[in-house]
């Protein structure tokens, strides 16, 4: 099932809008019925496993894949109709690093500076605000080739605001990046959203997802779930979560299993994270079933789910719901 | 199209072709060693074909004969044999390709009779150098011939009249030598740039998309156009360079002449470089793989332009068929072109046939090279 759209925060205009789109390859439907909208400075974040379709819909809303059908809206643009019309507006960075290795920063800079006609005038100004912004200062005439991680993901993302568009996407940006660049990355990515610019980043790190003002988790091409990090927390599993920690997990789980109340049992680390209907009931109910089943758990305790508890949580349902409907 | 796009793609292109030696060494290198190669490995001339001589009578007239076989550079004496299968181990070890005996009664038949024969045996393992060879001999032999004749006619009549039978005055024109070498270097241009403009610009899409710069690239603004003319254009100024070091290398080194204008050379040159330089785009587009993109541009371009152009192998001796191919082929145009600007000194005037059909196949490579890069992903 596809998530409800969310309505637009009030008085902003909704930048990116997805109208059940769908994109097939031959007989594989790598984007099924997906609809959402993120308004103007908002930071949209995709969530989901590799080959769920977060970047293909991503690349059919920069104008890069024709969407079979639905439609796809960035910037007032339908982009079906006018891919190029919507370029302008845009800044991307593709899930592989493709700027220039074998020129240097500046000479990246320059290019994109040339490709997306920055006023001349301003583009001594922009450049330098990009290399500054990417940690780069002193580094201007390296060789993009030689450069690490952290460094690259801050220039391409220099090399995609140059012509300040209102709308960025990024496609895992920070994947293969040490944490620490990470953190700087998400840091830049709000300060552009602060000043305004709209964001769609897909990831597939849990963490990041936290920074994102609106979370959309896709699966299989289809959007299961959409709302902030802690709506979806709140909301996402349809339940509460137990902790339980023990000695041994297999004989544990095996009882867990016909516990009553028990929606769901799952290991988490050492330990088991139960979901359950109601936490007051069954604190007082499972130690009791335990026990008859001469089990003893070290401590049980009411959790507040992480994302990726709901995640998790969200896509058992929707792979039962699709078994179901099948 | 819009200048600063088109600019900032020239300019790109232009570093990676700078900083990439192996397209540098292409682009710069290849006409010199083309050049130097083919230059001196591809002649048509015989000269010093080596003969052997078998003189049964070893009188004065029978070695007058001979010094003039000794005395024409198209001749090299290998060897003088005494005996016919002493010459017929030298045929077989191809230590000659040719040998002339001289019978025992040369003399004695020509004051007698006043014609005497020699006998030619040709090695025509090769029968285009043993046609040549035997004209050659012929030609030589008929010479003798002449100052035996004038020499009779001295000594009978005291008074030497000019006779004059039928006798062909030709002269031969633009390139006075008969120097195989002064036919086959313009046309080697073609084969260079043939090969180098096609070469490079294969590369030039597919290695965009092997690095995966692509994607950001059709992302972009830019226009199929831009990204055409602007990556080609660092071509087109790489071939003009190379048109000069072929233009340099041909006339001081080889001694070739150039009785054109260098405006005519180079706007024939651009027009044939628009026509190879597109291919080569074209092919880059389609095939997406350098290796296989920069194979299929060697085949679609130095093999027709060795072989199907007129540069080494005149059309007018292939099969009927082959030579209605040859229409299709751009570098015959080109090498007619400039085989006409070397040595005849045409101008356009004079070449605006060839000129038109390499307009139209510049049209048409473009105008399909233009449509075929799409800025998709799917």
């Amino acid at each position: 099932m596809n998530g409800p759209a969310q309505p637009a925060q009030a008085g902003k205009i909704d930048q990116v809008v997805a109208e059940d789109l769908v994109k097939r390859f031959g007989n594989f439907v790598a984007v099924d019925h997906v609809s959402f909208r993120i308004a103007s400075g908002e930071i949209m974040g995709f969530l989901g496993p590799n080959g769920a379709g977060k970047s293909t819909i991503i690349r059919t809303l920069c104008g890069l894949l024709r969407p079979s059908s639905g439609r796809a809206i960035v910037a007032g643009i339908d982009v079906a109709r006018d891919p190029e019309g919507v370029r302008q507006h845009i800044g991307y960075m593709s899930q592989k690093f493709s700027l220039y290795r074998d020129l240097t920063v500046e000479e990246n800079l320059e290019f994109f500076g040339g490709i997306y006609s920055v006023p001349r005038a301003e583009l001594r100004e922009r450049m330098r605000f990009a290399i500054d912004m990417a940690g780069l200062a002193g580094r201007e005439q390296a060789m993009v080739g030689t450069l690490a991680g952290g460094w690259l993901q801050r220039l391409a993302l220099g090399c995609a605001v140059l012509h300040r568009p209102p709308i960025l996407f990024l496609d895992e940006p920070t994947s293969g990046v040490e944490p620490a660049s990470r953190r700087r990355f998400w840091d830049l990515i709000h300060n552009l959203a602060s000043e305004g610019v709209t964001v769609l980043v897909s990831t597939h790190y849990m963490e990041e997802a936290e920074y994102c003002h609106r979370i959309a988790l896709i699966n299989h091409g289809r959007l299961i779930a959409t709302g902030s990090p802690a709506k979806l927390k709140q909301t996402g599993i349809g339940g509460d979560l137990l902790l339980l920690e023990c000695d041994a997990l297999g004989p544990m789980l095996e009882a867990l299993q016909h516990a009553p109340n028990v929606r769901d049992c799952s290991v988490f680390g050492d330990a088991l994270h139960l979901l359950v209907d109601n936490a007051e009931k069954s604190l007082a109910e499972i130690p009791d079933f335990l026990a008859s089943k001469g089990l003893h758990p070290r401590r049980i305790s009411r959790i507040s789910p992480s994302l990726e508890d709901v995640f998790v949580q969200l896509i058992a349902a929707d792979v039962a719901a699709a078994g179901k409907a099948a | 199209m819009r200048f600063r796009r088109l600019r900032a793609i020239a300019l790109k292109e232009l570093l990676q072709i700078w900083r990439d030696p192996r397209s540098l060494m292409i682009a710069l290198l290849m006409p010199f060693t083309q050049m130097f190669l083919l230059g001196y490995g591809v002649t048509l001339d015989l000269k010093h074909i080596p003969v052997c001589t078998f003189d049964r009578e070893a009188s004065q007239n029978s070695q007058s004969l001979l010094k003039h076989f000794e005395a024409s550079s198209y001749f090299a004496i290998a060897r003088n044999v005494r005996t016919y299968p002493e010459l017929i181990s030298a045929i077989d070890r191809s230590d000659c390709k040719i040998a002339i005996v001289v019978p025992p009664d040369f003399s004695e038949r020509l004051n007698d009779t006043g014609t005497s024969s020699v006998q030619a045996i040709l090695d025509a393992t090769d029968d285009n150098t043993a046609n040549i060879a035997y004209g050659y001999a012929v030609a030589i032999v008929s010479g003798y011939s002449n100052d035996v004749a004038l020499d009779a006619l001295g000594r009978q009549g005291g008074e030497l009249q000019q006779i004059q039978p039928v006798a062909v005055q030709s002269r031969v024109w633009f390139n006075e030598d008969l120097d195989s070498r002064n036919f086959i270097i313009p046309g080697l241009v073609a084969v260079i740039m043939a090969l180098v403009g096609a070469q490079l610009t294969s590369l030039t899409i597919s290695r965009e998309w092997e690095r995966g710069t692509m994607e950001l690239l059709v992302s972009t603004p830019v226009t199929p156009s831009e990204v055409m003319v602007g990556k080609l254009a660092p071509y087109l100024a790489l071939g003009w360079i190379d048109a000069s070091f072929c233009l340099i290398i041909a006339t001081l080194w080889f001694g070739v002449p150039f009785r054109g204008t260098l405006f005519t050379l180079f706007a024939t040159t651009t027009l044939f470089l628009t026509v190879v330089l597109g291919i080569g785009y074209l092919l880059s587009v389609l095939i997406r793989s350098q290796i296989g993109a920069s194979q299929v541009a060697l085949l679609l371009t130095m093999l027709p332009t060795t072989l199907l152009s007129g540069y080494v192998f005149p059309i007018d001796q292939m099969p009927t068929i082959i030579q209605d191919i040859t229409y299709l082929v751009y570098s015959r145009y080109y090498v007619t072109i400039i085989k006409a600007i070397f040595l005849k000194g045409a101008g356009i005037a004079a070449l605006a046939v060839p000129i038109l059909f390499l307009l139209v196949y510049a049209a048409a490579v473009m105008t399909l090279a233009a449509r075929a890069f799409r800025k998709r992903l799917d």
